[in-house]
């Protein structure tokens, strides 16, 4: 539903090559803007450089998610198949998971048994990892979202197609509707537009 | 390779391509619109009549599996024909065959990543898809081997009323781990790069359901580069996590044999014969795949013949790995001294029951392939059918070879005993190839076949700097090339 209310997204500027953009890109940066982004149908090589983008902080989460999978199918496997757990005092551990370790074909349930149990540890790490991977990187990047200011846009589309898009967002401090948009059309971007948004 | 050099080449570059010149990896100097109107097309147009040709016969394959398993499980496992000793037979050989298949997808998508081969890009996603519908496939065997299938989730570690737990210590539980993270983690890999190109999607559909469910699926994707940052920094991640997983994977696979102690079995060169074979026999599948479909939806600039050369070469590369195991395997029964173990491997390849078996597998894996050192061969593509075609039946072959004939003759001679596979056993495996077409046919039909923003990514106008040359009086075409010796050269 449309009210008349309205609230100022941003301006998104147009540029017609990757070339344009990067150069744009880095005087944007240079400017000083701060709430503002590029928009691409791929990524671009260097464009972190050029936005002044700080490497992605993932890789970090990933490996304590990682070593949780490994944790968990350690404590998994020595749990059900060991007596690990009740040797250093845990014993009341086995007894609430209700264990009933397998004896089968003389393998042991001490602790020394635990190269079998590689496998299934290196599997969980990665598992663990991969999934840290995926909810962790939709949470740094607020996604899954069904709607954004910018699709009101007609023209924001082309982004997955073959535009290449600037939008300095009116939350960034140095925002201004004149300035900003005589900085855009300096740096020669086209079909300026200044986006909307439903409140 | 001369036909490419002349497609791309304008009159500053005539005659043949210099050796050292890298080839474009997307052909005529096609430009962005023209990639994503080309592969959003096979979406939105209507499929050719092809497509139907083989869709409805795959679906009716895909209902013969039903009706065989419906049948099995109404009846009894003892339908099959694995009785002792054979106990295992076409139900594991499948199992390994499907499984195997889906290892060249992971190769390309992670390994060859890791390893900045930009070629992937234009048979990444149909390869991945292909890893899924493969390991869908493969987990059907195991799941109805286990007998009642209806107890199969006593599989997973959860507690049971008995207190038994499953046994970690065994390699069929390990095999279940291996296989049930591979296709999760192969899941998540394939829809993550799916990601941006369902937004494309999205962004050229009329409003309605399609665009619905496509913005759906495309999870609010608008390319901000704040996003393609950790985007990317995710994708080189789980290529990071897929490359030891899918080494992992048929090793763990080949742990089912190798820690056995079952003579023919019972040997360390399993885990790397394994992932070989599975390489070899996923990238026939991949061709077998890629070449149709690039011909049947006009896809020629983007899967080039550099693209199948290369995954020619890596058929050849790993198919004569293969053809080192096999003989390294008979080596060690001779040189291990091992009665029992030389009496299988003789039985398997010189004068069993089952040796026909054993010279399809030979001749298929290790003889077919060696066409591809003749460069004409590579290029031809009736020649490269041809031999993935073999290939696709060898390393099937392989398996049964290894499973079946090495059960025909147990240690007690009293117990020897052909196994012959029942029309069910034939008619399941069968069908699994319509259920594996049928499911991608229909990824044909509703997602892009080919990753579009990652063969963008590799166009020569994608470069940033590709204008910084412009001053110093380069044509664009050296660009094209990629070549830093070669622009170097330009220059002086």
């Amino acid at each position: 539903m449309s009210t008349t209310l309205k609230r100022v997204h941003g301006f998104l500027a147009e540029f017609d090559s990757v070339q344009d953009l990067y150069h744009a890109a880095e005087h944007v940066r240079d400017a000083g803007y701060q709430r503002w982004d590029v928009h691409t149908p791929f990524p671009i090589h260097g464009m972190d450089h050029a936005m002044g983008v700080k490497r992605s902080k993932l890789p970090y989460f990933v490996f304590f998610g990682g070593m949780t999978g490994t944790c968990v199918a350690f404590t998994l496997q020595t749990l059900t198949q060991t007596t690990f757990w009740s040797d250093i005092g845990f014993g009341f551990l086995q007894t609430l998971a209700e264990t009933y370790p397998t004896v089968v074909q003389a393998k042991p349930t001490h602790i020394w048994t635990l190269p079998a149990f590689f496998p299934v540890m290196f599997e969980l790490t990665i598992l663990f990892s991969a999934f840290t991977v995926l909810f962790g990187l939709l949470s740094m990047i607020g996604l899954p979202r069904l709607n954004h200011p910018l699709f009101v846009s007609k023209r924001f589309a082309k982004f997955s197609d073959d535009g290449f898009f600037v939008c300095i967002e009116a939350r960034d401090p140095k925002f201004s509707q004149e300035g900003t948009k005589s900085f855009l059309e300096k740096l020669g971007g086209k079909n300026i537009e200044l986006v909307e948004d439903d409140i | 390779m001369e036909a490419t050099a002349t497609t791309h080449s304008t009159e500053a570059h005539t005659g043949p391509a210099r050796i050292l010149d890298r080839e474009p990896l997307v052909l005529n100097n096609r430009s962005y619109s023209w990639i994503t109107n080309r592969i959003c097309g096979i979406v939105e147009n209507k499929q050719p009549m092809l497509w139907w040709v083989l869709f409805v016969p795959s679906v009716l394959l895909t209902l013969l599996t039903v009706f065989c398993f419906t049948y099995l499980i109404s009846t009894g496992v003892g339908v099959w024909g694995q009785k002792q000793p054979v106990a295992w037979a076409w139900d594991i050989t499948n199992f390994v065959f499907w499984i195997g298949i889906g290892h060249a997808g992971t190769l390309i998508s992670a390994i060859l990543f890791l390893t900045r081969q930009k070629w992937r890009t234009s048979v990444n996603r149909a390869a991945e898809a292909m890893t899924i519908f493969a390991v869908m496939c493969a987990g059907l065997f195991p799941a109805f081997h286990v007998g009642r299938v209806w107890m199969v989730w006593f599989l997973a570690p959860i507690p049971n009323a008995n207190a038994v737990w499953q046994n970690f210590k065994s390699p069929l539980l390990w095999d279940v781990f291996a296989v049930s993270t591979y296709f999760t983690v192969s899941a998540v890999f394939w829809f993550l790069g799916l990601v941006p190109d369902l937004a494309t999607l999205r962004d050229r559909c009329k409003p309605g359901l399609r665009k619905t469910l496509y913005g759906i699926f495309s999870l609010g994707w608008r390319g901000a580069n704040r996003h393609w940052s950790h985007y990317e920094t995710a994708y080189m991640l789980l290529a990071a996590l897929s490359t030891p997983l899918v080494l992992s994977v048929h090793s763990v696979v080949s742990f089912d044999f190798a820690t056995s102690i079952v003579p023919g079995w019972h040997t360390t060169i399993f885990p790397p014969y394994f992932v070989a074979g599975a390489i070899f026999g996923g990238f026939a599948m991949v061709l077998t795949l890629m070449i149709p479909v690039s011909k049947i939806y006009g896809l020629g600039d983007l899967i080039t013949p550099k693209h199948i050369d290369n995954m020619a070469k890596i058929i050849l590369l790993t198919g004569t790995i293969v053809g080192y195991a096999y003989c390294m395997e008979f080596f060690i029964a001779y040189y291990g001294a091992n009665k029992y173990e030389l009496q299988t491997f003789q039985l398997r390849g010189l004068y069993g029951p089952s040796t026909w078996a054993y010279y399809f597998m030979f001749g298929f894996n290790v003889f077919a392939p060696q066409l591809f050192w003749y460069r004409p061969f590579r290029h031809n593509l009736w020649v490269v059918m041809f031999v993935c075609m073999c290939v696709n039946a060898g390393m099937w072959f392989e398996r049964y070879v290894i499973i079946a004939t090495t059960l025909e003759r147990h240690l007690t001679p009293g117990s020897w005993r052909v196994y012959e596979a029942t029309w069910v056993d034939k008619y399941t495996f069968l069908g699994t190839f319509g259920l594996f077409m049928m499911l991608f046919l229909l990824f044909l039909r509703f997602l892009p076949v080919i990753a579009i923003g990652e063969v963008k990514g590799v166009l020569p106008q994608s470069n940033p700097h590709a204008s910084d040359h412009d001053e110093k009086g380069i044509q664009e075409e050296d660009l094209m090339n990629y070549s830093d010796r070669h622009v170097a050269k330009t220059v002086a």
